[in-house]
């Protein structure tokens, strides 16, 4: 039991030596880690509570998915029936309760308005599931209802483009290193460090960025439009800087050129040297703009970002090339993010941001240098302890210890996994409970010698038979380390990882790297009495 | 030199004549606990209410009250106030603005962030967090979850490794331990967040840990003396650990003392919240857990089957009291 191949003796120090060189990164400067070779570049990664930044959790309405596709879903039904061969004239649309019903109103036509709406309600998936079931009630009203399937696989490609979207827009405003996960159904994560105030970005993720250009309707009654009445074919709209008065406006609902058909978008300024956002459209956007522009001038023209009007300015001359200007009583600061916002393109789906969490890099870094103090006050107040206790068992103790932080920080830094501040908490734990095995040894090795066993069986028999319990001790340590690494959010995970490595690693260094540094001095000065 | 013992050699403290008593005390603290959760509530953080969370540091030593009259003047809702760590920094809990979304809760912490930049110059704001109710809600219950689910994940497996006392003695210790916490926290109010968990299933953990240091020795025990009175043995068993359970308590507690002082004022009520659960857990090692197994009925024969069944009865060695061991 004491006595150690040379393979074994290898197998024992080779990872240990790993560990402790993969940890000598993290508390080396960046610019010298980049010239050490490849498998030592592994540093710790800081968890936003130590290196100050933002996590927000953004999640999206599954119910604005469905209700989205169900308006989708009228459009269609209205241009397939209308522009079809031969026309089938329907009425009496609406959607209600998640539903969409009409009327077909040549009763004869219901079977053949039914077989030209069939292809619209199959999925794209291989799977052949429908995306909406067609029914058809009192004989001449049909009734489109979205299956389950459907909503789930519109919402997963809504998030994946979202997904997207936000990387995109996160990417433009320069910053380094976001992290960017989609989480359950509908929700995404972004971490982003280093970031003091969130606010600019939490502006540009709440940014839906659609953006649809209407006429304004002049004929509408401005006392009406200021109670939300509008004529028919036309909408009242937000306006907050209306300076006629109402925050209120009303336009025709049709849309004349909408954000789809943009290629770029830029900050700029105007002749009154007010910020704008310059925008291009594509081939198509700009004729359309081209031809709107031309029929209507000296009328206004209101943008329409997310379902509020930004300005309504004037047409003064038709608009040809293709570009125009959106203007809105911005600052340079809002004119920028809308142009990012534009150019990254239109979120299919709202977000809101459920959880934010923000730490300023200054109580970061406050919390770095309180948990470094932590740990070594604590390193040595345990360290000394055992050696008051233990002598030279005690020091042999003390130096598994030692390479025990360094190899957790090794293993994180492979692991690529982050170091939070309950993390540092769950580090000090370790550092407490990583003597544990070592004293279960040590307690039994004392009781053996009590029992009059000789020393070199006594320190077989201490390994020996606290192995098991340690292993025990340690398996349900690790139930609950693992259920912490599974159910937890946040803090919790990162103290639960710190927690798994540190038992899996402490167990290796207290019982078997302990046992080799006894067995070395047993063999060498065969002692005759063991100080324990 | 002369090595630090602190549980004398032979130390032989009747811990199962008093068991009762124990009991007793055990059960009036964790009603006192229960009542006092119930009684008081718990002083739940943002992540399980919702709502928004600032954290100000002020240039110097700030009245609570006078930052208090700042912010109700915003209308924003009623603002709840702690010195948190040092009298310069503040802890700001607002409720979450009923609607308006993301935009909302943003405007809030901007009008607050302004009015108290007019009020109070230099002061700084070093963190915030919202939560939203929804989310919140999530959080409790995965909490929750994984605090029942550690309890009972733990007792089946000291269930299936030992015998079925050992698992129910375990539960019943480690959901005192729980129960203890939370009584704690009711009374000194202090505020009860994830971190909290986090640290209640590292209390459960530790108090397993120490469990099933003294269970396995009483299992040893077991095996090898078999015709024990089962009273003598746990007591045996338990003062033959005791010497570890001393140690390690002790170097945890000098551990997490140390985060305590030094660790910062984020860590603070996590870290007592061990630190209360280190004492708590260990004394239910000692006096709850093991002395149960003699309520419960456990017996030597019980381990026997058992141990037949495994395969190990061969190991078992017959040796009498630990005075007249194997001498050489």
């Amino acid at each position: 039991m004491l006595t150690f191949s040379r393979w074994a003796v290898a197998a024992i120090l080779l990872p240990l030596v790993l560990g402790v060189l993969c940890a000598v990164p993290t508390f080396l400067p960046e610019a010298t880690v980049a010239k050490l070779p490849g498998f030592m570049q592994t540093r710790v990664n800081l968890g936003l509570d130590l290196a100050g930044g933002s996590h927000l959790l953004l999640e999206a309405s599954t119910q604005d998915v469905a209700r989205q596709r169900l308006t989708n879903m009228e459009e269609q039904v209205r241009t397939e029936l209308r522009r079809g061969d031969p026309k089938i004239a329907i009425g009496d649309i609406s959607s209600r309760d998640g539903k969409l019903s009409f009327m077909v109103r040549e009763p004869s036509q219901v079977d053949a308005a039914v077989e030209r709406i069939r292809p619209l309600t199959q999925g794209a998936g291989l799977t052949g599931q429908r995306d909406f079931n067609v029914e058809v009630v009192n004989s001449s009203t049909i009734v489109i209802t979205p299956t389950d399937a459907g909503i789930k696989s519109a919402v997963k490609s809504a998030m994946e483009v979202a997904t997207e979207v936000i990387r995109k827009r996160i990417d433009e405003m320069g910053t380094r290193e976001p992290t960017i996960q989609q989480q359950g159904d509908n929700r995404i994560v972004v971490q982003v460090p280093g970031l003091q105030d969130p606010r600019a970005l939490k502006d540009l993720l709440g940014q839906t960025a659609k953006l649809e250009f209407k006429l304004v309707d002049l004929n509408a009654n401005p006392s009406e439009v200021a109670q939300g009445r509008a004529p028919v074919g036309s909408e009242v709209l937000p306006y907050p800087t209306n300076p006629a008065g109402p925050p209120v406006i009303a336009v025709k609902r049709q849309v004349m050129v909408s954000g789809e058909d943009l290629t770029d978008a830029t900050q700029g300024y105007s002749q009154n040297n007010e910020p704008i956002v310059n925008i291009r459209f594509n081939g198509s956007g700009g004729r359309k703009f081209g031809q709107v522009t031309s029929q209507n001038v000296n009328r206004p023209f209101a943008i329409i970002l997310d379902g509020k009007v930004l300005s309504a300015p004037n047409i003064n001359e038709p608009i040809l090339g293709g570009s125009a200007q959106v203007s809105g009583s911005f600052t340079v600061e809002s004119a920028n993010q809308l142009a990012i916002a534009l150019r990254s393109g239109k979120l299919p789906v709202a977000l809101t941001v459920v959880e934010e969490r923000t730490v300023g890099p200054g109580l970061g870094a406050d919390s770095i240098r309180a948990g470094l103090i932590a740990s070594i006050i604590a390193v040595v107040a345990v360290a000394a302890f055992m050696f008051l206790s233990y002598g030279r068992f005690g020091i042999y103790a003390n130096i598994a210890v030692a390479i025990n932080v360094l190899v957790i920080l090794g293993v994180m830094g492979i692991l690529g996994a982050t170091l939070t501040l309950p993390g540092i908490a769950g580090f000090v734990l370790t550092i407490g409970t990583a003597v544990d095995a070592n004293v279960l040894i040590y307690e039994r090795i004392r009781e053996e010698r009590r029992r009059g066993r000789g020393v070199v069986q006594a320190i077989e028999f201490g390994y020996k038979e606290a192995s098991r319990t340690i292993f025990e001790a340690n398996v349900t340590h690790a139930i609950a380390g693992g259920i912490m690494l599974a159910l937890g959010s946040g803090p919790v995970k990162g103290f639960a990882i710190v927690l798994l490595i540190g038992i899996a690693t402490s167990v290796f260094t207290a019982v078997t790297f302990t046992r080799l540094l006894a067995a070395r001095w047993v063999r060498t000065k065969r002692p005759t009495e063991i100080h324990i | 030199m002369k090595l630090l013992k602190l549980v004398p050699d032979n130390t032989n403290i009747g811990f199962v004549a008093i068991r009762n008593w124990a009991f007793a005390l055990t059960a009036l603290l964790t009603v006192l606990a229960v009542g006092a959760t119930a009684y008081k509530g718990l002083n739940l953080g943002v992540d399980f209410v919702g709502g928004l969370m600032i954290e100000a540091k002020f240039p110097n030593t700030v009245e609570t009250d006078k930052v208090r009259a700042t912010i109700g003047k915003l209308g924003v809702g009623e603002s709840s106030l702690q010195q948190f760590g040092d009298p310069k920094t503040v802890q700001i809990r607002l409720p979450l603005p009923e609607q308006g979304g993301a935009g909302a809760a943003n405007a809030v912490v901007e009008k607050t962030r302004k009015a108290m930049t007019a009020e109070f110059p230099g002061v700084t704001f070093s963190r915030y967090d919202t939560v939203s109710g929804k989310v919140s809600g999530e959080l409790i219950q995965n909490g929750v979850l994984a605090v029942m689910l550690a309890i009972v994940g733990i007792a089946i497996f000291s269930w299936f490794r030992y015998e079925w006392q050992f698992g129910v003695s375990t539960f019943v210790a480690i959901v005192h331990d729980v129960l203890m916490t939370l009584g704690f926290f009711a009374i000194t109010q202090l505020e009860f967040d994830l971190n909290i968990i986090a640290a209640v299933l590292t209390i459960v953990g530790y108090s397993i840990n120490d469990k099933m240091v003294i269970d396995d020795r009483i299992r040893e025990n077991m095996r090898k003396y078999r015709k024990m009175d089962m009273k003598a043995l746990i007591d045996l068993s338990v003062n033959e650990t005791l010497p570890r359970t001393v140690m390690t308590s002790l170097t945890v507690m000098l551990a997490l003392g140390a985060l305590l002082l030094f660790g910062g004022h984020v860590l603070r009520g996590f870290t007592a919240a061990m630190m209360l659960g280190i004492i708590v857990g260990t004394y239910s090692s000692v006096y709850v857990s093991s002395s149960l197994l003699i309520t419960l009925g456990l017996t030597p024969q019980a381990t026997e089957k058992k141990a037949t069944k495994k395969g190990y009865a061969g190991n078992a060695e017959r040796v009498g009291p630990r005075d007249d061991g194997a001498r050489p």
